[in-house]
């Protein structure tokens, strides 16, 4: 049986008005504007867009959400919104505004239940779990808060089984500790995740090259693959991404 | 009037914007007169099978949807949309559907191997055209669409007009009962592709006006 197509995912960090990209989910920098900006991948065949408040101040939220409308009324592709999703009416404020699904990391993991809810409300399909996982041992990693900026103490690997029993549909595991450096994924972390759950992983952090994607797919056989810098400084843009994979035998969507 | 159905349990606003980007008018509806006038009805819907049903039914829409579809009105039912259709589901003990289109809706096999599709089937998959049909017009032989699904609608092969593999079992994405039409992906969802088969299911219907 063939393996199915892989879907390679644009995402955008969003701080106010500007796409923004750092490093291990710090020292933030502007890389351009985000309806530019995802039209451009959209129209290169990004297969889905993850938008991602950085800040998720309630100013931030706003801003995020018109983006998103702005970008869901011309750009026919599945979007999910993260950053900002603490309530029931965030949710449906998101889906309003033409996302498909959310990612919730911190308010789930201050109170697991809204995970339950949540996938009870709208569905498992449209509840994503953002993991932004810190390597702390040798296959041991915490799940941190708030764009990485606070600990937790909670172990990924015991977290995303909890999760999944809760109804998530899907889990979006960034490796803090790979983000934004170019150098690779943490597959390690992704195979972990995988092997615990049986819902999808989408890998998000460290690609810098095909090769990483490569790689990645070859080891962790992970359902999806989610860059930023990758397309944001033209490292790779998807068409060459696309034709490299599809060129070793992956499935893609040209 | 096309009416797009709401009755709490789809994202229309993509679904809305798709028809508004290919110049069908259209309004968006959860009272059962205007079902009941309208001249297409397109049929969203994600989420799960019975609390879909109870949704319909609190809004006194069943029967309105049931007598469109025996008047020939022409009706296009997408994801969970396309599945309340059927007859019936065992999704969390068996359900009565709409019965528009015979068949039942049950869960798709879960991956044997560690590269096998994972359950929700989320993602882009390839089409396998059953038969010929009009919603093929434009485009390739080879095309993806964008599903989300953890159930599938199995109808008999003569109602199937495409299928897509899940772990092996080819399961229905396309269904069509003459001018009723089923749809599990997403159309507008899919990019260009979708696009182009909402313009052919409404370029069927008599739509004028497409873009």
């Amino acid at each position: 049986m063939n393996a199915p197509p892989v879907r390679i995912i644009s995402r955008i960090d969003i701080k106010g008005p500007n796409v923004i990209k750092g490093i291990h989910l710090e020292g933030l920098k502007v890389v351009g504007q985000p309806g530019a900006m995802v039209r451009k991948y959209y129209e290169q065949g990004a297969d889905e867009i993850i938008y991602m408040d950085v800040v998720a101040s309630l100013y931030g939220r706003n801003s995020i959400l018109s983006v998103v409308e702005e970008a869901a009324a011309e750009l026919f592709v599945p979007m999910t919104v993260g950053g900002a999703i603490r309530s029931i009416e965030d949710i449906v404020s998101a889906l309003r505004s033409g996302a498909d699904k959310v990612a919730i990391n911190t308010a789930a993991l201050q109170r697991p239940e809204f995970l339950t809810e949540a996938a009870e409300t709208f569905g498992r399909q449209c509840i994503v779990l953002s993991v932004e996982a810190k390597r702390r041992d040798a296959r041991k990693w915490e799940a941190l808060t708030d764009n990485g900026r606070e600990q937790t103490g909670i172990d990924v690997l015991d977290w995303v089984v909890e999760a999944e029993a809760r109804g998530i549909g899907e889990i979006l595991v960034t490796s803090v500790d790979m983000e934004g450096t170019e150098k690779g994924f943490d597959i390690e972390l992704v195979k972990a995740v995988r092997d615990r759950v049986s819902v999808p992983v989408i890998a998000c952090g460290g690609a810098g090259e095909g090769a990483h994607i490569q790689m990645l797919l070859e080891e962790s056989q992970c359902d999806a693959v989610c860059c930023a810098s990758l397309f944001h400084y033209d490292r790779l843009p998807l068409p060459a991404l696309k034709s490299e994979l599809a060129a070793v035998g992956w499935v893609v969507r040209q | 009037m096309i009416a797009v159905v709401d009755y709490g349990r789809g994202n229309l606003y993509s679904l809305s914007h798709a028809l508004s980007h290919i110049g069908v008018d259209h309004a968006v509806s959860e009272r059962p007169e205007d079902i009941r006038v309208a001249a297409a009805i397109v049929l969203p819907g994600v989420g799960a099978f019975a609390d879909a049903m109870d949704a319909l039914a609190a809004r006194d829409l069943i029967a309105s949807l049931r007598d469109a579809a025996a008047r020939g009105v022409p009706l296009l039912g997408i994801c969970l949309g396309m599945q309340i259709l059927a007859a019936t589901s065992e999704e969390f003990g068996a359900r009565d559907g709409l019965g528009i289109i015979s068949g039942s809706v049950r869960a798709l096999p879960k991956p044997c191997g560690p590269g096998g599709i994972r359950i929700p089937n989320m993602g882009w998959r390839k089409l396998a055209p059953f038969r010929e049909d009009s919603l093929f017009d434009g485009l390739p032989a080879d095309i993806m669409t964008y599903f989300v699904h953890s159930y599938g609608f199995f109808a008999q092969d003569d109602l199937i007009v495409a299928t897509s593999d899940v772990n092996g079992l080819a399961v229905p994405a396309i269904v069509r009962q003459e001018q009723v039409v089923g749809c599990q992906f997403h159309p507008e969802k899919s990019g260009p592709v979708g696009l182009q088969m909402l313009r052919n299911f409404f370029a069927e219907i008599g739509v004028t006006g497409i873009k």
